[in-house]
């Protein structure tokens, strides 16, 4: 596999010299993005048929077999409605918001190691551009919900604004454990962090389990999802930032938040579950068993599971107060990871340190 | 080459942004500009091989400052003729202190002792040097009191910040929330056994 591709790129370079690089990259976002969209399609169906089984009832079962063309059904939908712009708002950002909100959900992907150095880019502030890039998707909530000219998308775009900065900061505080404990900002070097003789006992779960917790709920606030979406509250503000969009607008706000989801979860898997990793290398019988499977399909599988927290949560949780919202935020989540920080920068001078 | 003409193409979007953020006539489109100018400034950074710095310019001034301007901004009912009195009365102070500002950065920057200290051409660095362990290594040897002096007076100011916004107003109802989750059946719920039916005559003596 990694010589075939060697193979491509060295007959690449001297076919196209200096334009090879730019060609490249682009096949290399290319076969990153496609699937991404394909998977946000196919959430949508799964959190469709997981609530419905949740629930008791069989959820999508009308187009296709057993619902598997329902999201097509649903993209032609969107993408044939009318396209409808409120009156005396501001044209250019009304459009352009729905754009600001899903180019840094796709952005963040660049540094997102899917395997062994299967990355559009191997960059050193990786863990820092993934921050800076999810901290960049408010703003198509704030535009939208400024430009729409109504009230009801302004609150809700306030609310979210408010939750998203808030929820953030704990985010962060996570990360800095993370990359105290991996001593690297490179997301493939923390997944090497990982690596070791006794499969998942090595993974950063264990000792950072606090700060892990804490992550994945910020993460859950971050994408606006239940029981975190009073940016969408439709008890009390109709739809929140998205009210005034129809049409394809509407589509891609739907599109950001799934591709949000998976990109938090994907995060999740490369900094606490070990990526790529085998969570059986090195344990007697089913490590053996194990070790063949690639790289690729761990990384999938553990995607896959933090992606069914995401829609266990929506079907569990009730929403939350908008005042509970942010005391969890600042006065539970902010205070603990500080203090996991400094434990764990205490815990690794001990010889207690195992990781 | 292309650094050359990327660093252009930054350097010209963040003049405009910045022009505009002075010239748009809609506060939330100048802060958005600003935003703007933020961005492509960060992106010189980049041509710098400062990705540190401009990974938290974009993460601290872009994802979190100008958000809760932005925040205020568009929660403020500003008057725009009232913003625009007086321009012209304080247009010759403005047009002073920015003849200041451009010679301050001429005297620096066309200074003989810059040109001979080497700041003024980047030093290409291998793809292996990391721009984050640098500064951090600097910051925590060379620069710690400096440093650690930065960071008493940011605790100060988050302090007085906080000290300023907390006080009790009289009247309000908040709850607390461990008395919410330690309270038991027993502290809300009374359970009253009554018989189903019963004959009225007789429906007065089993009332508890």
């Amino acid at each position: 596999m990694m010589e075939l591709l060697q193979t491509i790129e060295q007959t690449g370079q001297g076919l196209l010299g200096p334009l090879w690089l730019p060609l490249w990259t682009l096949i290399k976002i290319v076969v990153v993005v496609a699937p991404i969209m394909g998977s946000v399609a196919y959430l949508t169906l799964a959190e469709r048929k997981i609530l419905g089984f949740m629930q008791v009832r069989p959820g999508p079962n009308r187009v296709g077999y057993w619902g598997l063309l329902q999201p097509l059904a649903d993209g032609i939908k969107l993408l044939l409605k009318e396209i409808i712009i409120p009156s005396s708002s501001n044209k250019f950002l009304f459009i352009s918001a729905p754009v600001l909100a899903l180019a840094p959900a796709l952005a963040a992907w660049a540094v997102v190691p899917f395997g062994d150095g299967m990355q559009v880019s191997n960059l050193n502030a990786g863990l820092l551009y993934i921050l800076a890039m999810t901290s960049l998707g408010v703003y198509g909530i704030i535009i939208a919900g400024w430009a729409s000219n109504s009230k009801y998308a302004f609150l809700g775009a306030l609310r979210s604004a408010a939750q998203i900065v808030s929820y953030e900061l704990a985010m962060g505080f996570a990360l800095v454990s993370v990359l105290l404990v991996a001593q690297s900002m490179n997301l493939g070097d923390i997944v090497r962090g990982q690596q070791g003789n006794y499969g998942l006992f090595g993974w950063y779960f264990i000792p950072l389990f606090p700060v892990f917790v804490v992550y994945f709920i910020a993460g859950v606030a971050e994408t606006n999802r239940a029981p975190f979406d009073l940016a969408e509250d439709e008890a009390t503000i109709v739809a929140g930032f998205h009210t005034e969009y129809s049409g394809m607008g509407f589509a891609l706000f739907f599109l950001a938040e799934y591709a949000n989801m998976i990109l938090i979860a994907a995060l999740a898997s490369v900094m606490f579950l070990g990526g790529w990793l085998n969570p059986f290398h090195g344990w007697p019988v089913l490590g053996g068993l194990t070790d063949w499977v690639p790289g690729l399909l761990w990384m999938l599988g553990k995607m896959s599971v933090m992606l069914f927290l995401f829609l266990w949560f929506r079907a569990t949780f009730p929403r939350y107060r908008y005042d509970q919202l942010m005391r969890l935020g600042w006065k539970v989540f902010i205070p603990l990871t500080l203090v996991w920080v400094v434990v764990i920068a205490a815990w690794m001078q001990t010889p207690f340190w195992l990781w | 080459m292309t650094e050359t003409l990327v660093f252009y193409l930054f350097a010209a979007m963040t003049v405009l942004a910045a022009l505009r953020v002075i010239t748009a006539r809609n506060p939330v489109q100048a802060a958005l500009f600003l935003v703007l100018a933020f961005c492509s400034m960060a992106g010189i950074w980049l041509l710098l091989e400062a990705e540190f710095l401009a990974m938290t310019l974009i993460l601290v001034y872009v994802g979190a400052v100008m958000v809760l301007f932005l925040f205020v901004v568009m929660m403020l009912d500003i008057d725009l003729e009232q913003l625009r009195e007086g321009f012209w009365r304080w247009f010759p102070f403005g047009i002073l202190l920015a003849a200041v500002m451009v010679g301050e950065m001429f005297w620096v920057l066309g200074n003989r002792l810059t040109a001979e200290s080497g700041l003024s051409t980047v030093v290409q660095h291998a793809a292996d040097y990391s721009n984050t362990k640098e500064l951090g290594r600097l910051i925590y040897t060379d620069y710690v009191y400096p440093f650690e002096l930065a960071a008493v007076l940011l605790l100060i100011a988050i302090v007085a910040a906080i000290a300023l916004t907390l006080r009790r107003r009289k009247g309000t109802k908040t709850q607390v929330v461990s008395q919410q989750i330690a309270v038991k059946r027993e502290d809300r719920v009374r359970l009253v056994s009554m018989p189903a039916e019963s004959k009225i005559g007789s429906a007065k003596k089993q009332e508890r």
